[in-house]
Parts: structure tokens; sequence; C-alpha cells
């Protein structure tokens, strides 16, 4: 996996086929949490599920990450079963989950030390990571040192250093301040066309969706079925300019009436 | 303008010396109203030894002193240490067992309000004479403080981490060595400082209850002999074995625990 141009790395394929999820619930009832869910990804697309609370979006993801089986259909990643966590996957979560006795640097390599790989050969890797998220010069200083957004910076470099052909992410930004996220989400874009792998993308944030994707699928509430499977067509890289494009406010319309009609949002 | 942060740092230096004397500055005055009030209330050093009296009494039975004090070390390190390594192996049952965690807890929790002081006659019956009753009140003091901040401990992990980890691929061993002893071990440590400062009390009571040598069968022996300065000297060699050897678990925690506010 380290190649000479460590910024390929291959995205990889999702295909998932029939899934769903029930919880059993301690009163012994089940509780449907997806309904059956088709949805193929290609590799290097850039997918944004949003929905509102509860909608199974996570639970989605939960699969995807082999942190939990499916109760039936299946998940192929490159054409392989997922019945544990895939090695070519990495996570963000919603909080950044840093270690706090570790440095930044050796968060960042946690997933090496694992995997049993050999961190010597990553620390050049690590210091490009932290390069390309501005946060050059801080690979020595703990999590307690930085900011919220520095920090699921820090949490994204762990998930890009074993250079993960798929990369999930669990509304990253919903626990940073309005600004800080602004900035986070164009950076992301940056950062995905350099790296060109396959990601998937929770949000409840209409926009952030819009903004972000390729293809935003939108989930109903629960039990959680895909209501739309809207390709966007806005050029990249897009700006806050293209917020403004008729485009832009169209899909978000699209969108926003979908959870209308389902009760999410109400009717102005 | 230069001169104020100037200024406001000489200003913090006195804080800053002021603070750090608080403590030794209040055991100072304690100490010398003790010294002068003895004699103009005319107490006997019978009754009440002055300060002075003792620290002389000190040097002059250090070696008395520092042999039992040997003897009470020994039994409260080898208690703390045997409690030290089963509380942990306890606690660890007890978070991986779920049968284990409804069989033995609330058996813990239930003797954890027995006085175990009120035992220490019957280990002499059962266990003799020897350093066995004092080492074994001495992890039996230790041994529950151990064992329940552990179990906090190893249960303080954020689920959320044990996914993270295990999106990497982590199988259980790996979970535990890199994130739940490390997050568990500020709450271990602490039950380790609260178990050092109660088996010194197990040693000293096992020491009362029936003993030929230690520092509460020294105490003991002052006071049967209405020598009461010994018997103050004795509290005081107690006391040093208790601030010593929390000082010293307090020196191995600073190396092997990494503390939230330390990086602050």
């Amino acid at each position: 996996m380290t190649s000479a141009a460590p910024h390929t790395m291959a995205g990889v394929n999702v295909t998932i086929k029939n899934v769903t999820k029930v919880y059993e619930m301690r009163d012994g009832n089940d509780l449907a949490a997806l309904d059956p869910i088709e949805l193929t990804i290609k590799p290097g697309e850039f997918v944004a599920v949003v929905g509102p609370s509860g909608c199974g979006k996570s639970t989605l993801l939960s699969l995807i990450a082999g942190l939990m089986p499916v109760s039936s259909g299946r998940i192929l990643i490159d054409g392989e079963e997922v019945k544990r966590p895939h090695p070519k996957v990495g996570v963000v979560f919603q909080t950044d989950l840093l270690l706090y006795w570790r440095t930044v640097f050796d968060n960042i390599l946690l997933p090496i030390e694992i995997k049993g790989w050999d961190r010597a050969k990553y620390r050049p890797r690590v210091e490009e990571l932290l390069e390309q998220v501005g946060l050059k010069g801080f690979g020595q200083k703990f999590p307690s040192e930085l900011s919220g957004g520095m920090r699921q910076r820090t949490a994204i470099c762990r998930a890009l250093v074993q250079e993960p052909g798929l990369l999930l992410m669990d509304e990253p930004f919903g626990a940073l301040d309005a600004l800080t996220r602004e900035q986070m989400i164009s950076d992301l874009q940056t950062m995905w066309r350099s790296v060109g792998n396959t990601v998937l993308f929770i949000t409840h944030s209409i926009e952030e969706a819009v903004f972000l994707a390729d293809r935003v699928i939108v989930m109903s509430p629960r039990p959680g079925r895909i209501d739309l499977d809207r390709t966007i067509e806005i050029e990249r890289p897009r700006s806050w300019k293209s917020r403004s494009e008729p485009k832009f406010i169209g899909y978000m319309t699209e969108i926003r009436e979908i959870f209308e009609t389902r009760g999410v949002l109400t009717k102005e | 303008m230069a001169e104020q942060p100037a200024r406001k740092r000489k200003k913090n230096y006195a804080r800053l010396v002021v603070e750090s004397l608080a403590a030794p500055g209040l055991v100072i005055i304690l100490l010398l109203t003790w010294q002068i009030a003895v004699p103009l209330v005319g107490l006997s050093d019978f009754i009440l030894p002055t300060p002075w009296q003792i620290i002389r009494r000190i040097g002059v039975d250090y070696r008395l002193l520092l042999s039992n004090m040997m003897v009470t070390l020994f039994e409260l390190v080898g208690g703390f240490l045997i409690a030290a390594v089963t509380g942990v192996v306890t606690a660890l049952f007890i978070f991986y067992s779920r049968v284990f965690e409804r069989a033995i807890y609330p058996l813990l929790v239930a003797l954890q309000t027995v006085p175990k002081v009120a035992l220490a006659p019957l280990l002499v019956l059962y266990l003799g004479y020897g350093y066995a009753p004092k080492l074994f009140l001495a992890f039996l003091l230790a041994y529950f403080p151990i064992v329940i901040a552990s179990v906090v401990g190893l249960q303080s992990l954020d689920k959320g981490m044990v996914n993270l980890v295990r999106s990497m691929g982590a199988n259980e061993w790996q979970t535990f060595f890199k994130i739940r002893l490390p997050a568990a071990l500020p709450n271990v440590f602490g039950g380790f400082k609260v178990g050092i400062s109660t088996s010194v009390i197990g040693a000293v009571i096992g020491e009362y209850i029936a003993a030929d040598r230690g520092l509460g069968y020294l105490q003991l022996q002052a006071n049967s002999h209405f020598d009461t300065t010994l018997s103050f000297a004795a509290i005081v060699a107690i006391a040093a074995v208790g601030i010593m050897m929390f000082a010293l678990l307090e020196t191995v925690e600073r190396r092997a625990v990494f503390q939230r506010e330390a990086a602050k």
C-alpha cells in the first residue's frame, strides 16, 4: 500500500443488496431500523446520505463498516462480502474519539499499529497528511491542546493514513461550530479531489450533502428507506458561490419538499 | 504599558510563594502553639509531651523506631501488593464475565460494609501471631477500594472508542492494551492510593491485637509503660510510613499514567 504516489487510493465499489436491519428491543419486540436498501456506489464516487434523526443512516454506516451484522441481504466491497470490518475501510465518527494520552502523531498512527504494519514506513505519510489539513507542526501536541476543528482534522488524518478505498463519515462536522464547519466542508472537497477514493458521507444537513456529493441519497423516517437518489450536476471545485446557483437551490428545494411530504419539515 | 506585565508577573510570583508556603506554614503554627501551650496549661509530658520532646525522643530512639518501622513496612507493602494484583485481576473478571459480575459484585459490596477491623481477633485465632494475620488485614483493607476503582476505570471507556478500534480491525486483546487499559489507569491508581493508606491501618491494627514487633506493638508497649512520648514518636513513624508509600505511588503514577489535565 505504500506506493510512490500515495495520493491515489484506488476507490472501491460498494454494493448493498436488499439489506435490512432489525433491532431486538429489551421488551422482546423487534424494531425495524432499515427497510430493504438497494444501493450501488461506483469507485471514486462521493455519496451523501441525508435524512432525519433516527432514520437509520448511521445504522447503514455501521453495517457497511462491519461493526454489526445485517439482518438480511448482503453488503459487498469490491465484490467481497462484509462480515467484519473491511481492511480497506476508514471511518470518521461524529466525535473525534482521539486518545487523550497520545500525541496527534501517535493518534494518527493508531490504525497502522493495530494492523501490525511498520510505523516507521508511515511517518512521512503522516507528515504529508498533517500538512494537507493545515496541521503542520502540530504532530507532537496533545488533543487537549487543539480546537474542535483541529481535533476532527486529526481524526480525518487517522482515517486516511491507511489509504482506505472507502471512507465512511458519520456526521463528521455535526459537533463543530458553523464557521469551522464551513471551512471543513470546503477542505474535505479539496482533499477528496486529490485522493479520489470512494466516500459515503452521512449528514442531516441538506446543504452539506448537495455541496459535497456526486449523489445525494435521501432517506425516509424509520424504518429507513431510500426516497430519492439524485445525481448532483454542479461543476467542481464547488465554492460558496455555487450555493447561490439556481441548480444548487433547485436540488435543495427538491430534497426539502421530500422532507415536507414526509412530515419531517413543516410547510411554510 | 511595559511595566504592567512585569508587575503582574511579580504579583503572580508573590502569590505562588504564599500558596506554596501555606501548608508548611500552617503546620509550623500548629506545632508552635502546641509547644507553647503545653507548659502554659501545666500538662505533664506523661499526659501530653511537646513536639520538641517528641522530636528529641525520635533522635534518641531512632534505631528502635526504625527496626519496628521495617516490620510494619514489610506487612503493609506485602499486603498491598497482594491486594493490588488480586484486586485488578478480580476487576478484570468482573468486567469481562457477566456471570462473575452477577455472582461476585453484590457480595463484594456487601462485604465492604463489614467492619473488617472486627475480624482482627479472629484472624489471630486462625493465622497465629506471626506475619500472616497482619499481611492479611493489610490486604483485606486495600483489596476493596482497588477492585471497585478498577471496575469503574474499566467501564469508563467510551463505547465509540471501542467501535473506532474495531473498525480498524482490532481484536479484544488490542482493544484492551491500546485503549481500555490506558483509559482505566487513572482510576486504578486512584484505587491504589486509597489502598496503600488503608493497608497501613490494616498492618497497625494487626499489631495492636497480637504481635511482638512493629510500630503498633511499640506503641502499645509505650502506652503500658506510661511512656507517652515514645507512643507519639511511634505515631509519627506510622504517619511517615504512610506518607512515604503514598508519595512513592504518586511518582510511579506520574511516570505510568498520562493525566488528562497535564497537557492543558
